[in-house]
């Protein structure tokens, strides 16, 4: 069973949902990842969404891009991160690492290949924003192959039909895209997730986390009540971006204690 | 015959559908309508109507009679796309597009800008057909064709410039795709290359392929037969791709791609991505050659014509150089300056320097070819938009 799989069943035998905080690996410098991915552990993150660090984020709002940039600043790229992970997984065992990002350094690297390492260093999905499931099926084929769980998206402009499509691919959880428009944007429109949720548990079976706009507790503990797990990014990232080097991990961890706290809520 | 791409998008291994998720529903939408009304009479009435009294379409074929003479080998002839209204082939593009966006009933358009040019041209049909207009142009770029920046104010566009990455062609690209994930419901993205997800490359295509339809019928009225070779410059790619199509499945007729070759090739710094063999990627929402250092990160090129000065190229272009069905070479910066003056003095037309990379690699093979021997460049734009830069790297300010 997957690490993703088996922490779903943990979070459901407790009546909890999930908390999966996002950032950029390498930003603001790659010293700090593995102290940060250690602090949102200890704070109370189930799943770790892994910024991968690309120079063009189309589907990112600029937030996100400025960590893409801080960390490409430091050439923080895809084998880097793979390292950073091998690192971490030496006193984590049971935290699940999701890599996100577009699929260019990917491909550079090779799927094949790519996959192997993500096996190797304890990667356990890979989301690639810009691989619909009609280009995906060859280069998911590779991931699955070595027992990693591609997560895919769904948004509010998704038909029944991809639904059910995406159904067919997806391992781990799915992520629906909470609003339209670029991660960090502000206008989440709640009673919009409550209305589309159940259409997607028409055909998925796998949890459902959703994210993109969720900026305070409040609004994560409101969404908590509609899915399975709720995936902060950009709120976090600006708290990097805000920080000294000295102080980020304190104030990183703070921040998602208070989101731990408004998740347990629901 | 020739017939790509497949119905998922796809040249041979290229092109596609590479975006996220939040727009594959108005990707499906717009392949719909298009597919609809590529093929309705009404639609191709009103297009062909537009061309011609508001584009002046069909634009001549000029027979460049002193300056193949000065080269002393085969002889040229421009197609003049640069006298199309706004002075480019961009609005055969926009037009399409705009009638299109206007069946669709979107009324908001939005587009990337490098030179200018395609900007401009969307401004243009958006205030022809009564449209709001947001064009996204790398600040830099503003920098470089400020005339253009102001034409598009003057014709009621907004002009938002873009501060990120390396400022120009590529992340007004992805500035624009971000406005349109978000106002998806009321906006029509209108690319101006043969670039972007699916069906972007085609439609860009079959819009400007007008270019190469006319130049069959044109080209034995005025010089007795089809051309030994159709060149073209290729940034994205399409004024290439229009003027390339009709002439694919006519072996005989060599298709010759220019590439901005920079300060050279050797340099590093140029845009020069299938001249360069660089490795294939994901960009921009397709599959192609794409200029990208060993992380796969996307490397800023550098050409002296914004319009050219972009690190990817249209997937058909990747799939025409794979299939040896065209060949892709470079011209630099300073090859494509002297053919500017050349033409500028010896025929009396300001080419702007995204064509004048085509009028360099025509320059360069005429004499070794005999004087029976025809070449068809296809003059792309026109230069006055350049005159700035031109003037500031001869230390003159205007």
């Amino acid at each position: 069973m997957s690490r993703i799989q088996t922490t779903f069943d943990k979070l459901k035998q407790h009546k909890r949902k999930a908390l999966i905080p996002f950032f950029t690996a390498g930003d603001p410098n790659p010293a700090l990842t593995v102290p940060l991915l250690h602090a949102l552990v200890e704070a109370g993150a189930d799943i770790i969404e892994l910024g991968v660090p690309f120079s063009d984020p189309m589907a990112d709002g600029p937030t996100i891009q400025r960590a893409s940039e801080r960390a490409l600043r430091h050439h923080v790229g895809l084998h880097h991160v793979l390292d950073m992970v091998a690192e971490f997984r030496r006193s984590n065992a049971e935290t699940p690492i999701v890599l996100m990002g577009y699929g260019n350094p990917i491909e550079a690297m090779g799927w094949e290949k790519f996959s192997r390492r993500c096996a190797e260093t304890g990667v356990d999905g890979v989301l690639t924003v810009d691989f619909p499931p009609e280009e995906s099926h060859e280069a998911f084929a590779h991931l699955t192959m070595h027992g990693i769980d591609p997560i895919f998206l769904l948004a509010p402009t998704s038909t029944d039909a991809r639904v059910a499509r995406v159904a067919k691919q997806a391992r781990g959880y799915v992520y629906y895209v909470s609003l339209k428009g670029v991660t960090g944007a502000g206008h989440l429109d709640l009673d919009a997730i409550a209305q589309k949720i159940p259409q997607l548990r028409k055909y998925i079976q796998l949890p459902v986390g959703v994210g993109f706009g969720i900026r305070d507790a409040a609004t994560a503990l409101a969404v908590a009540k509609l899915c399975d797990g709720v995936v902060v990014g950009s709120r976090i990232v600006q708290e990097i971006e805000n920080s000294t080097e000295q102080n980020v991990v304190a104030n990183v961890g703070k921040l998602v204690r208070e989101l731990r706290l408004a998740v347990d809520q629901a | 015959m020739y017939n790509y791409p497949d119905s998922t998008g796809h040249f041979g291994p290229y092109g596609g559908i590479y975006v996220a998720e939040t727009l594959m529903g108005a990707l499906e939408e717009l392949n719909q309508a298009y597919e609809k009304y590529r093929r309705d009479p009404e639609f191709i009435a009103e297009l062909n109507y537009d061309l011609k009294h508001f584009v002046g379409r069909p634009s001549p074929i000029y027979h460049a009679k002193r300056w193949s003479e000065q080269l002393g080998g085969a002889q040229i002839y421009l197609k003049r796309e640069d006298l199309n209204h706004t002075g480019a082939h961009k609005v055969n593009n926009t037009v399409g597009q705009a009638l299109l966006a206007r069946r669709m009933g979107k009324p908001r358009v939005i587009a990337e800008t490098g030179a200018g040019q395609h900007g401009v041209a969307t401004a243009t049909v958006a205030a022809r057909y009564g449209m709001e207009c947001v064009v996204y142009m790398g600040s830099e770029d503003i920098q470089r064709q400020s005339p253009n920046v102001f034409r598009m104010k003057l014709l009621g566009a907004t002009v938002v410039p873009v501060e990120s990455g390396s400022k120009t062609l590529k992340d007004a690209l992805n500035e624009a795709m971000r406005d349109w994930v978000t106002n998806i419901e009321n906006t029509f993205y209108i690319i101006g290359t043969v670039a972007g997800p699916h069906p972007y490359p085609m439609m860009v295509r079959d819009f400007n392929a007008i270019v190469s339809k006319e130049c069959v019928v044109q080209m034995p009225e005025l010089a007795g037969r089809q051309p030994d070779a159709v060149i073209a410059c290729v940034g994205g790619g399409s004024n290439a791709m229009g003027v390339f199509y009709s002439y694919i499945d006519m072996p005989g007729v060599k298709l010759i791609g220019v590439e901005a070759g920079g300060h050279g090739i050797a340099s590093g710094s140029h845009a020069a991505p299938l001249t360069t063999n660089s490795p294939v990627g994901v960009l921009h929402g397709n599959k192609t050659y794409l200029m990208q250092d060993e992380d796969g990160q996307i490397i800023e090129t550098h050409s002296i014509s914004a319009g050219l000065d972009y690190p990817g190229v249209g997937p058909e272009h990747s799939w025409l150089k794979d299939s040896g069905r065209a060949e892709y070479v470079a011209i630099n910066d300073d090859e494509a300056l002297r053919a500017f003056h050349d033409l500028c003095r010896f025929e009396g037309i300001i080419p702007a320097l995204e064509s004048s990379h085509a009028l360099a690699h025509a320059a360069k093979i005429a004499p070794t070819m005999g004087k029976d021997k025809v070449l068809l460049v296809n003059l792309s734009g026109r230069g006055d938009k350049d005159i700035n830069t031109v003037a500031k790297l001869k230390g003159i300010t205007l």
